[in-house]
């Protein structure tokens, strides 16, 4: 199945790209999508995450074409 | 109800006065309002200008849900933000939050609450620079030490 991965703020810049789409096995995690696209790297214990535009966390189970961001805590208003 | 994510500069209370105007007359005793601005200053150093990036759609979709949430929570008559993102200058408003209500004390119980909810869940990203022109994403936002923690509930982070 295919993920929309994006990035945003300082985890676009420590990821040096916007967004990319990887294809994952079904059954596939938050946090298996982040071991391919990280090359290795931990995640930062800050990091926040949405599927969908909804926030969720590392153990949450994808379908084929969610949506996927990484981003720094936020910082508006 | 109205949200509004733009990049135009914007003059909050003329924001007011237009919204206000499509209410109907005579039903609100009420409209609370915070209106947040640049600083030229933080965490001790002087910043010269801000770009404020953001998640579109998801910015737009969380702001709603929290004003639809104090709509519930208080007896609401209705609720405006309207929230910059990228390039501003000091003294420029930033988000505009306002609520009218029939009574003072739903007002702003339920204008605090869509800020400070704002700021804990709503995905912008503000990026400083500073008068040597270095660029730096700011961390963290300050939390208001009034605001009731139970009320707002931030997003669970990769490490808890």
């Amino acid at each position: 199945m295919n993920i929309k991965v994006r990035f945003f703020a300082s985890m676009r810049d420590r990821m040096g790209r916007d967004e990319e789409v990887v294809a994952v096995s079904d059954g596939a995690t938050v946090a298996d999508v982040w071991a391919r696209v990280s090359n290795g790297q931990a995640m930062p214990a800050s990091t926040l995450i949405a599927v969908n535009m909804e926030y969720t966390d590392a153990s949450a189970a994808l379908k084929d074409g969610d949506e996927l961001a990484f981003f720094p805590p936020v910082t508006g208003g | 109800m109205k949200v509004v994510v733009q990049a135009e500069a914007f003059d909050p209370y003329e924001e007011v006065r237009r919204y206000e105007q499509t209410l109907e007359k005579g039903k609100h005793g009420g409209v609370v309002t915070f209106v947040g601005t640049m600083r030229d200053f933080n965490d001790g150093q002087d910043v010269v200008a801000m770009s404020l990036d953001h998640y579109p759609g998801m910015t737009e979709k969380h702001i709603e849900q929290v004003c639809a949430e104090a709509e519930q929570r208080w007896d609401v008559m209705d609720s405006l933000v309207v929230h910059r993102y990228g390039d501003m200058y000091p003294s420029e408003p930033i988000v505009l939050v306002a609520v009218w209500s029939a009574h003072r004390a739903e007002a702003f119980d339920a204008c605090r609450f869509i800020i400070n909810y704002l700021k804990e869940r709503a995905p912008f990203w503000k990026r400083e620079t500073t008068p040597a022109g270095e660029k730096r994403w700011v961390e963290h936002n300050t939390r208001d030490p009034k605001a009731e923690v139970n009320d707002v509930v931030a997003p669970a982070r990769a490490d808890n």
